[in-house]
């Protein structure tokens, strides 16, 4: 007896499995980087998550939805990655737990599971212990190279964090202060390979731009919202930077500092949560820019990238009603 | 030869698979009975003029074409006919089979069965079309669209670009290119007998990348002919699409409800150019083609000359048979063919292939959710979006896809090939096609 079936009679060997696994891949440089450069602390956070995310999203899908283990496709691994990267390495358990919770439970499971959400899931759960706990989340331990047991781990502000404190203090503060704070800031090189506080995975420009060189040469994801997300942070801070002087709109800081990469290249690039056509990514992704720097400089919270995302994902069938394709032989669009 | 071109909209890269490219045509022999239908064509079947008992040679008018929209059927052996009747096809579905019994291979006396190349065509435009007419020819590219049609343009409508498709683009067939290698001048002189029926001077051939000989071969022989020409087109699917050619060659689209011939173009497959000159030159109707038996699970592939009506077995056993290998034996390529359910079934005039597949390239992963990726939009050549047509016609919501333009769908697979959540977005589509064409 034959197989039976309509055509077409072959398909292509890339599958929902295979792309998350790519994804994975493409996070592994900025993992290793963290755990080198936060050490032990930051190994805890990410197997936490890593670990809390799956286990919840196999209960949720086993026992409350009864649709069988659906954590086969590995997207709750990348969620937990995502989530621990947007975490200090200082972060209680517990507290991991329940952004996992929030992330899987509410923001993905809750909505139908994989593909169905219209937030962000990692972001949600990032957002959700930001405002929950500003404490922990702002507790920013310091690069502990070669200390992998985190014996003596010091804390400090990050690089956004310094320069939006200049900008409260600028007008009250003597400029010697300034200047003090200001050689608190990490240099370019400092900042491009990671060695500063912050969020684990978000410090290492050069992990995430190698994670992103994979994606792009696996044909995972199309190069239009990193690259205009990030295009668009620097030319308008550029331009405030030419049109001020001002050093809190460095444009190579806004750049290298806080999780614009991370974001940019990992949670803006989410194809659940992002527009479908090229034309809507470019939308997307300037408007996200645009957030981020208006956020950043005018915002309470030092850092946007979150927030801009999560607002851009709320216009995304907006933005994919808009934007559809050329039809063949149509002329409109 | 200018640069390569291609369409501009979506298009995929499968694996080629185009093991039988160096293999020239043989001879598939003749089986003991061949089972010819009535209806290998788009519109009505043919008329049925024979019955049980007669004797008929190769060549043998069988059945006359019932009106404009129909083609002639032909006899493509000598022998007697045994049956008339309805016989079980590729599909399992019961159709007109005039059944001949082989006896020995005698030819209608008027058939030129030499291999010279005959160059000057003897014919006016009316009679060229009345002998297009009467050797039964229809497109072979797949569509089966009867070929006198296309050529008797009517005088209003003088086109300006005639385009013979030589573009091979499912993997593994290699019928076109072996013809396009083997037959190049006749190629080139059924051109130029179109192009007498058309009015004008110019032919171009459109040949994939992939095809360095074939292109080799007819760049040398077009040279001696005024008005031919040779145009590369990348290596993509589905670049032998008629809109996808016309649209790679002339930067025109064909708008929906519209013929080639509408924006000034004709297409014609090169098997049907081929099998032009054939009727013209050598009065020879339509009665064999060259078929690619291939596929992962083919101990021997090859590229055959098979007389139409041959049984697909017939063509498998010289093959190497049927292994426990084979999952599926498919009927054409494997991206728009159909799965046979009766290999006893015939090669009709438009089997390009036959393939014998194995689980390592049929195996089609568990459907998962969509998980947006927009990769079905990417790769449809139509520009248009499956995933919300398939979820319109998951819901029943059918009025909701007549913006989506789901009747433009050419059913070319792409975004059921691409899908990596694997679901099945051809079916979905061809599925909303037909609820939205009965509800009319």
């Amino acid at each position: 007896m034959f197989t039976i079936s309509t055509a077409p009679h072959m398909s292509s060997p890339v599958t929902t499995q295979t792309i998350m696994r790519d994804v994975i891949i493409a996070l592994l440089p900025a993992a290793l980087a963290a755990g080198l450069i936060f050490g032990i602390g930051a190994v805890k956070v990410m197997l936490t998550a890593v670990a809390g995310c799956v286990l919840f999203e196999y209960l949720i899908s086993r026992y409350l939805l009864h649709k069988g283990n659906t954590t086969v496709d590995n997207s709750a691994v990348i969620t937990g990655l995502l989530l621990a990267f947007n975490l200090p390495s200082s972060m209680p358990v517990w507290m991991i737990l329940t952004g996992c919770f929030m992330a899987i439970g509410v923001a993905k499971m809750a909505f139908g599971g994989l593909g169905k959400n219209l937030f962000n899931p990692a972001l949600v759960g990032r957002v959700f212990l930001f405002i929950s706990f500003p404490v922990q989340m702002t507790h920013w331990p310091r690069p502990s190279w070669g200390d992998f047991l985190n014996t003596d781990v010091q804390t400090g502000a990050t690089a956004l964090g310094i320069l939006k404190h200049l900008d409260v203090q600028s007008s009250a503060t003597a400029l010697s202060d300034q200047s003090s704070a200001l050689s608190e800031l990490p240099t370019y090189q400092e900042m491009f390979l990671g060695y500063m506080g912050g969020s684990l995975g978000e410090v290492s420009a050069l992990a995430l731009l190698l994670g992103l060189a994979y994606m792009l040469y696996r044909r995972v994801i199309s190069w239009h919202i990193p690259f205009y997300y990030l295009a668009t942070v620097f030319v308008f801070t550029c331009i405030l930077w030419l049109y001020t002087g001002n050093i809190k709109y460095d444009p190579l800081s806004h750049l290298l500092s806080g999780g614009l990469i991370l974001g940019a290249v990992f949670m803006a690039t989410d194809y659940v949560t992002s527009p479908l056509s090229t034309g809507g990514k470019i939308f997307f992704a300037v408007c996200c820019g645009l957030l981020t720097v208006i956020i950043r400089l005018y915002g309470s919270y030092p850092e946007g990238v979150s927030f801009a995302i999560l607002i851009m994902n709320a216009f995304v069938p907006l933005i994919d009603r808009h934007f559809i394709p050329r039809i063949y032989g149509t002329g409109r669009h | 030869m200018s640069s390569k071109k291609t369409f501009s909209i979506g298009g995929i890269h499968p694996d080629k698979f185009k093991i039988t490219a160096d293999s020239p045509v043989r001879e598939a022999g003749l089986p003991e009975y061949v089972y010819i239908p009535v209806k290998q064509h788009i519109g009505a079947p043919a008329k049925i003029l024979v019955q049980k008992g007669d004797k008929v040679k190769v060549g043998t008018l069988l059945a006359d074409a019932d009106g404009i929209v129909s083609a002639d059927v032909h006899s493509s052996v000598s022998g007697e006919v045994t049956k008339v009747e309805d016989i079980e096809g590729e599909f399992g579905w019961l159709e007109t089979m005039i059944t001949v019994k082989v006896e020995g291979d005698e030819f209608e006396p008027a058939i030129d069965r030499s291999y010279d190349v005959i160059k000057d065509i003897p014919y006016t435009p009316e009679e060229i079309v009345q002998i297009i007419r009467e050797a039964g020819i229809v497109g072979m590219g797949g569509a089966g669209y009867p070929t006198p049609i296309k050529a008797a343009v009517p005088h209003e409508k003088k086109p300006d670009y005639l385009i013979l498709n030589g573009i091979e683009c499912e993997p593994f067939l290699t019928a076109d290119d072996r013809l396009m290698i083997e037959r190049a001048e006749q190629i080139i002189v059924g051109a130029k007998i179109i192009n007498k029926v058309l009015g004008i001077q110019n032919a171009i051939i459109a040949v994939d990348e992939n095809k360095p000989e074939a292109i080799e071969i007819l760049t040398n022989i077009s040279r001696r002919y005024v008005g031919v020409n040779v145009q590369v087109c990348a290596t993509k699917y589905p670049q032998g699409g008629e809109k996808q050619l016309i649209q790679a060659i002339t930067g025109r689209e064909v708008p929906p409800g519209k013929l080639p011939i509408d924006i000034g173009c004709i297409v014609q497959n090169v098997g049907t150019v081929y099998a032009i000159y054939e009727a013209v030159m050598k009065h020879k109707p339509l009665f064999e083609r060259i078929v690619t038996v291939s596929g992962d699970a083919c101990a021997r592939p090859g590229n055959y000359l098979v007389r139409v009506g041959t049984p697909a077995s017939f063509l498998i056993e010289q093959c190497g048979g049927v292994s426990e290998d084979v999952d599926q034996v498919i009927f054409g390529g494997p991206m728009m063919g159909t799965s046979a359910v009766n290999i006893n079934a015939p090669i009709t005039k438009l089997t390009s292939g036959i393939l014998l597949l194995s689980r390592r390239i049929t195996a089609r992963p568990e459907e998962g959710p969509c998980i947006r990726c927009g990769k079905c939009v990417d790769v449809c050549p139509m520009g248009l979006r499956p995933f919300a047509i398939a979820s319109f016609v998951r819901d029943n919501l059918y009025d909701e896809l007549k913006p989506l333009r789901v009747a433009d769908c050419i059913e070319c697979g792409s975004c059921a090939y691409t899908c990596p959540a694997k679901i099945p977005l051809l079916d979905y589509c061809k599925l909303g096609k037909y609820e939205l064409k009965k509800s009319k």
